[in-house]
């Protein structure tokens, strides 16, 4: 029994030397935390870029994936060195406050009205958005909203208002959850989603909803980057978030967006090639 | 229905060919677990001896404030944790939000609690026998305290299980403190939320399973331990 408990405690004694080890020689590199939405890295663009980006530098990029909302406000705290976010308005306020530098318009898409095959408010064909989310809401639809601050919920929010409507009801839902999430929910409720195009393209295969409207101009979706400030909290890896940015902006970079394809269709268009 | 058995066959297929991904996630969930209950389990298991033996002011109120915290939701000590280890924070400069160490800390918080009340009514519950027993036969102090140790090595090992499998299986802590960073932060738990967010069953019933399967090894080791010493 003695000897038994002794090897126990002698193969305890080794899992966690071993554990100890591991986390030392796993600590390495420079480390760069890039805030950024749930559409670029639930749709697999980040899997391309980040390891590009990696290759040859001692950097190693930790993503976290909120909406825009939470990822400007990570940055804003100083618990992030880059973000990589779209809701153009608040990313200038975010620069005109001082919390970030150095932005850059990186690459766009558009965001689409996705809904049921049935389509009970009939906007199939329709690409006034104004007028879909009128439609939507005179009909009392089930519309999935995001909810998180994101923005694809800023840019949605936007467009209710556009149209002089203050969505609210039990046909109107919000999620509180990233693009991926979202659109599972409103696949399982059958309900009406605004949607990017690079998510949407990402989970076609494992959704029914279809695209019911797009093309209006108030669809298009600007992706941006930028620094956080370093003059602002002490220890962000200001360095590392600007090679970052030359990266993205970089032709290899640009290439591997535009290169970028789920199932033939390009998700992203690189705006600096 | 056949999207499940797709998903279940798929998971077989991860499992079985140690897909370097789920094995990644779930190495980090295991370590990061080990290590906050041994620490919990080191500082809790004295606490709760302590306050189950000894008398003293106040000991009532200790106990309910740790009853308390025994249902404490994983997303207060997320969000509570969250508010000091951010940059801002009083402890933002020890840089420990979306690492492994943040979940660790959030997770030694989440135990410590389990670990000090099951020790603690596992003394209390021998204390009474072996203790009031040993001394009439004529023992020491010392030599009753001793007995009581012995007698109690068994709780003592439910409780620090208990506590292991709290937070193994919780993501609160992991997904506000770690951020479900790949290949960083990314545990069993927040790597399931995330693959069913994206519709991917197969990936997430695949760690679905390997979770189930810790805490179905963890049962058997602690029977067989509970089983040998009786």
């Amino acid at each position: 029994m003695s000897k038994k408990r002794m090897t126990l405690v002698f193969v305890l004694v080794c899992l966690m030397a071993l554990v100890v080890v591991g986390y030392v020689s796993g600590v390495k590199d420079q480390r760069l935390i890039m805030a950024t939405t749930t559409s670029t890295d639930n749709s697999g663009l980040l899997d391309q870029l980040i390891p590009a980006f990696e290759k040859g530098r001692n950097i190693r990029v930790d993503v976290v994936a909120v909406g825009t909302g939470k990822a400007l406000e990570l940055g804003r705290n100083g618990d992030a060195d880059v973000l990589l976010v779209h809701a153009k308005s608040a990313e200038l306020e975010f620069i005109d406050n001082g919390y970030g530098v150095n932005r850059q318009e990186v690459m766009y898409n558009d965001f689409i009205v996705l809904g049921p095959k049935d389509d009970p408010a009939n906007i199939k064909g329709n690409s006034d958005a104004l007028a879909v989310f009128k439609k939507i809401a005179a009909a009392e639809a089930a519309f999935v909203s995001r909810g998180d601050d994101s923005g694809t919920n800023k840019k949605e929010l936007s467009i209710w208002k556009e149209a002089g409507i203050e969505p609210q009801g039990s046909w109107y839902q919000e999620t509180g959850q990233g693009m991926g999430a979202s659109l599972t929910i409103a696949n399982e409720k059958q309900a009406y989603i605004l949607a990017d195009r690079g998510t949407y393209l990402a989970y076609k295969d494992k959704i029914e909803l279809e695209i019911l409207s797009e093309g209006d101009p108030l669809f298009f979706n600007l992706y941006g980057v930028m620094a956080v400030n370093p003059e602002k909290h002490e220890g962000i890896n200001y360095d590392g978030a600007m090679e970052f940015i030359e990266f993205i902006m970089s032709k290899k970079g640009q290439e591997i967006i535009r290169d970028f394809t789920v199932s033939g269709e390009r998700l992203f268009n690189p705006l600096n090639l | 229905m056949e999207y499940i058995l797709i998903g279940i066959k798929n998971a077989l297929e991860l499992i079985l060919t140690m897909d370097q991904e789920v094995m990644q996630i779930a190495v980090l969930s295991i370590t990061t677990s080990l290590i906050s209950s041994l620490i919990a389990s080191i500082i809790g298991i004295p606490i709760g001896f302590l306050i189950g033996h000894y008398d003293f002011k106040g000991k009532r109120i200790i106990i309910t404030i740790l009853n308390t915290l025994l249902s404490l939701p994983t997303v207060v000590i997320g969000i509570l944790l969250f508010a000091f280890v951010s940059r801002r924070g009083p402890l933002g400069d020890l840089e420990l939000l979306f690492t492994s160490k943040g979940i660790i800390i959030g997770q030694i918080i989440l135990a410590l609690p389990i670990i000090a009340t099951l020790t603690l009514n596992t003394v209390k519950d021998s204390e009474s026998q072996v203790v009031v027993t040993a001394l009439s036969l004529g023992a020491s102090q010392q030599q009753a305290v001793l007995m009581l140790l012995k007698e109690i090595k068994f709780g003592v090992l439910g409780a620090v299980i208990t506590g292991f499998g709290r937070v193994i299986g919780e993501v609160g802590v992991s997904m506000m403190i770690g951020g479900n960073i790949k290949r960083v932060t990314r545990t069993l738990t927040t790597a399931i939320a995330l693959e069913t967010s994206k519709g991917e069953f197969g990936f997430g019933i695949a760690l679905g399973i390997i979770l189930m399967s810790i805490s179905l090894i963890i049962n058997f080791v602690l029977h067989h331990f509970q089983a040998g010493g009786a």
